[in-house]
């Protein structure tokens, strides 16, 4: 363990970074350039600090690593607490990553206000970082909820026509959800005196107070993921986001949620997590059915992927709360899987939506013809989302279906039909924009992938190929702390049995 | 019969300075006319920072001074100090308003000085007969500072309305002290703390209390005695109403605490559900009433009376760590509203003020450092971290969550969420509309300095928090002995 504060570097960098471009002056075309320069460099620069982390990784222990700690609100016991164990490591590793993409993909449709963008993501990134990383309840609260600040002003001022309602409903929506927790966090802090993480993670709640601080953070980790049925703001944030934006939601946003759960619900109310168990499980086969089939009748691409993603992330609810070792490490391989996936679907779509302007999918067709690149890169990735093996898809759900299968067969059962609907709407999605006859002239006009546009998604086709075909490499560092978190939970869970009546597995 | 000795003034000495400064410039005015005004401000501010200065000799130790009318402790420390810092911004953001308006008058500083001298003795009030003392002293300068600008019809009317209704709640909180007064016997605050310290009282007392209680959630403008409090900022010219909003808010939340939990601490059990009702109905109302609203000063004037609901919290509390909330809250409180104040002052277009909220449409391309301000103290009064507000209502909820207040916490997330709408739309004028025109330029130098430092205090707040908890945490400990 290095005292270097690599965490906070990783994390406060993009702040430096927008500093800098808050003070760049003169001429708007010159200040766009420099701007977007030093957003790519200073991306870079994070990312790059942060695949260091992953390096000086030691996947042996699962106690929390590169931990800083220092005094911050010494009067109540609140501190700078930061540290990564196997879990957050992919995350921190996932925000760095996409928003070196963000800032590439924005490089020629955002025109407008390019350096208060480019300020946005970079704060956003710090946020996203530290939200990962924090290992106090209230910091990582901080770095929570700071977050809708950026990702409002990214809907509100570079999205689409409907911008100000859908940016609004995020805000409101996931503020809502957040608060509840605020107080949750509050309760704990009574309760135990303290709101460091490790601390509350290893103590024991009464189960009565457990059931209602889980439901409060259900409620705000819940409108995170999504799970149906609190998803409806994010196909509107999705389809009225500009493609970055849409990107780091479906990419890191998303993933907030699911990280939420693992993190914070399991270790600290393991057994109002077994009690609310059906309930999370009976929501997620919901998700996942439901939303696939409203996936199907789409008509806008950007709509269509929002769904599949409220889908996907079913399955992740689903892997998270079998709290079976397969399950967990399903359900974050999942995570990140769909957070690459998804995100480079959202970049697909922006490629032919920067050029056309409109995402309608009867709009396109017979792209193939005249743009092959762009339907091989964007065939990679349907069907990385519909879960063909020997890509990042597959392991995930895989994973997270055998771990179902221990745990109750029926949601098993129920969770694969979902995967065969995925398939059905990926597939015709495709169909209807890549195959068929070109009808339109402009749509036979549009040019086919740009070096720049290649150089985006090439990182990403290389990302989904690794997790579907070695997937150890990721499995292997998190694999020590999801078996800690299991034991964790599963002795609180025996404890809590002994304690009380010994009630028949419902199961 | 010994003679009564002397009183020792030393506790009082911020006052009696105060209270010579303004004296001395109302005479430098009297005699050098009516363009003296710049000029009288700026003593006016000085004498404030000296009198900041003052109050830092006198300390934060426990003083009763005059015979039991007037204490200092750690609690008026604090609370004083907020107030001098906030009469002082405001004579700063007037300055430039008063001289376009045609209303710069030396007058106008004198009154605010006089004002705050009310306020310094709210806070400080060890009596019934000095708490009605202070609180008069404020009001009659605050009636007359509404109805300044007297050719404007809404103005004028601002101040008649403010006045009556004032008289009317003065009215109240002085039968309410008379009753208490008749029920126990004494008007002193620490005899009456050990008559009640048991918990016992009568109905005379209950009712009494709740008068007085009246009284002061009149002049905190909390729900459900707030009616005046939109007509008022609306009708009053800006700087007034700024003022308002900031330190006449302070000390009376100051003197509710200070009449509540120190002369009635014991009864605590009897005065937390209407403190709890009140708090309830402020951030409701003031959370629900502001959606529609569309001229900014009467939104702030609904918003104010959420923030206060949100302060009471703390008070419900009743805690030592509740009245640590409130300090907290008030103090960031100022902060945010100083600022939004200081971009409302700069609202004018072709010469003229504008108020209007749609006015601010496109600010953040017209003018991207107040809006980025403005964006700032909207976000932070929606209670967004890392933003200053974010504090403020992590303390207080804390308090209440601590004490067993848990559905008084619940309403109150939820209507800060109620709440969160109107700011964005703030921030959605500002950022996210076309802009319909340009405001003036420039937009002065006070105000830009006001400007500059309320935005880097709400937003760089959580970088040192710990001052300011520790400082509010002293001085709750302070009311609450042993």
């Amino acid at each position: 363990m290095s005292s270097f504060p690599i965490l906070s570097l990783a994390t406060f960098l993009p702040l430096i970074g927008a500093a800098f471009i808050l003070i760049l002056r003169g001429a708007p075309d010159i200040v766009a350039r420099n701007a977007r320069w030093i957003a790519l460099w200073t991306s870079l620069i994070t990312c790059v600090l942060s695949l260091f982390l992953w390096a000086g990784f030691d996947p042996a222990t699962p106690e929390f690593q590169f931990v800083e700690h220092a005094d911050w609100l010494p009067a109540f016991s609140i501190a700078y607490h930061m540290g990564i164990d196997g879990i957050s490591l992919f995350f921190v590793l996932l925000s760095t990553f996409l928003t070196v993409l963000c800032v590439g993909a924005s490089w020629v449709s955002i025109t407008v206000r390019v350096k208060e963008y480019m300020v946005a993501f970079l704060v956003l990134e710090t946020l996203m970082v530290g939200m990962f990383c924090a290992l106090d309840l209230i910091l990582f609260y901080m770095f929570f909820e700071g977050v809708l600040i950026p990702m409002f002003l990214i809907i509100g001022i570079w999205g689409g026509p409907r911008r100000v309602y859908a940016s609004f409903k995020f805000f409101l929506y996931t503020l809502l959800g957040s608060v509840l927790m605020l107080l949750a966090i509050l309760a704990i802090y009574v309760q135990t005196g303290t709101t460091d993480l490790p601390t509350a993670m290893a103590y024991d709640f009464p189960v009565g107070l457990q059931k209602w601080l889980f439901l409060a953070f259900f409620a705000s980790f819940a409108v995170k993921v999504p799970m149906w049925p609190v998803h409806t703001w994010l196909p509107d944030a999705h389809v009225e986001a500009p493609t970055a934006g849409s990107v780091i939601l479906a990419g890191v946003l998303l993933k907030m949620g699911g990280y939420g759960f693992v993190r914070f619900s399991l270790p600290m109310f393991p057994v109002a997590t077994e009690y609310f168990t059906p309930l999370i499980f009976t929501l997620s086969i919901v998700a996942i059915i439901y939303t696939s089939l409203v996936a199907l009748a789409q008509e806008d691409m950007k709509k269509l992927i929002a769904y599949s993603s409220v889908a996907h992330m079913g399955i992740v609810t689903l892997g998270i709360f079998t709290v079976t070792e397969e399950g967990l490490q399903g359900a974050v391989l999942q995570m990140l899987s769909h957070g690459i996936v998804s995100s480079a679907l959202f970049l697909v779509v922006g490629v032919v939506y920067d050029r056309l302007h409109t995402r309608d999918i009867a709009r396109y067709g017979g792209l193939a013809d005249n743009m092959p690149k762009y339907a091989f890169v964007f065939m990679a990735f349907m069907l990385a989302s519909v879960g063909l093996p020997g890509t990042s898809g597959f392991v995930g759900e895989f994973l997270v279906l055998l771990g179902t299968f221990q745990v109750n067969t029926w949601a098993a059962f129920l969770a694969t039909t979902g995967t065969i609907l995925s398939a059905a709407y990926m597939l015709y999605l495709y169909r209807r924009v890549v195959f068929g006859k070109i009808t339109r002239e402009d749509v036979r006009r549009m040019l086919d992938l740009s070096p720049r546009e290649i150089a985006i998604f090439a990182p990403l086709i290389v990302l989904v190929l690794w997790m579907g075909i070695y997937p150890a490499s990721f499995l292997k560092p998190m694999q020590a702390s999801v078996a800690n978190l299991i034991e964790r939970v599963e002795s609180a869970q025996k404890a809590a049995h002994l304690e009380t009546v010994p009630r028949v597995a419902v199961r | 019969m010994p003679l009564t000795p002397f009183p020792s003034l030393f506790p009082a000495l911020p006052e009696l300075f105060l209270i010579c400064a303004a004296m001395a410039l109302l005479m430098v005015g009297a005699f050098r006319g009516e363009g003296s005004a710049r000029l009288v401000s700026w003593l006016a501010v000085l004498a404030l920072v000296v009198t900041i200065g003052l109050v830092v000799v006198v300390g934060p130790a426990r003083q009763v001074g005059l015979n039991g009318l007037f204490i200092t402790d750690g609690f008026a420390f604090f609370m004083k100090v907020l107030v001098l810092i906030g009469s002082a911004l405001s004579i700063v953001m007037s300055m430039g308003y008063n001289e376009r308006e045609g209303i710069a008058r030396f007058e106008f500083p004198v009154l605010i000085l006089l004002a705050t001298l009310g306020m310094l003795m709210m806070i400080s009030a060890h009596d019934l007969i000095s708490l009605y003392i202070g609180l008069e002293l404020q009001s009659l300068a605050l009636y007359v500072c509404a109805a300044f600008k007297r050719d404007s019809v809404a103005s004028t009317e601002a101040g008649l309305k403010y006045f009556v209704l004032g008289a009317l709640s003065s009215g109240m909180l002085l039968y309410g002290c008379s009753l208490i007064y008749g029920f126990s016997g004494t008007t002193s605050f620490d005899q009456l703390a050990q008559s009640f310290a048991a918990g016992q009282a009568s109905t005379g007392i209950i009712v009494g209390i709740v008068f007085v209680s009246v009284g002061l959630a009149f002049k905190c403008s909390a729900v459900p005695f707030h009616m005046w409090t939109p007509d008022v900022y609306q009708g009053a010219p800006t700087p007034v109403t700024a003022f308002f909003s900031i330190a006449p808010k302070v000390a009376a939340v100051a003197l509710f605490i200070r009449f509540l939990v120190e002369p009635f601490g014991g009864l605590a059990g009897e005065w937390r559900q209407i403190i709890q009702f009140i708090a309830i109905a402020s951030m409701l109302l003031g959370a629900f009433a502001a959606i529609n609203q569309r001229n900014i000063k009467r939104l702030m004037a609904y918003s104010s009376i959420g923030h206060v609901g949100y302060a009471l919290i703390g008070l419900a509390a009743g805690t030592e760590d509740g009245i640590t909330g409130v300090l907290i809250y008030m103090a960031i409180y100022i902060f945010m509203n100083v600022g939004t104040f200081a971009v409302i002052l700069s609202m004018r277009r072709n010469g003229k003020m504008v108020e209007g909220i749609d006015e601010l449409a496109g600010l953040g391309k017209t003018q991207p450092a107040m809006a980025l301000a403005l964006g700032i103290f909207m976000f932070s009064m929606a209670g967004i971290p890392p933003l200053a507000g974010f504090f403020s209502k992590l303390y207080v909820f804390m308090a209440a969550i601590n004490a067993g207040l848990v559905p008084l916490a619940i309403i109150g997330v939820v209507s800060s969420v109620v709440g969160a709408f109107y700011y964005l739309r703030i921030v959605k004028l500002m950022y996210f509309d076309e802009p319909t025109g340009v405001f003036d330029r420039p937009i002065g130098r006070e105000i830009q300095a006001v400007l500059i430092v309320a935005a880097t205090v709400v937003m760089l707040f959580f970088i040192v928090p710990a001052p300011l908890v520790s400082g509010a945490g002293a001085a709750a400990a302070s009311l609450f002995p042993g």
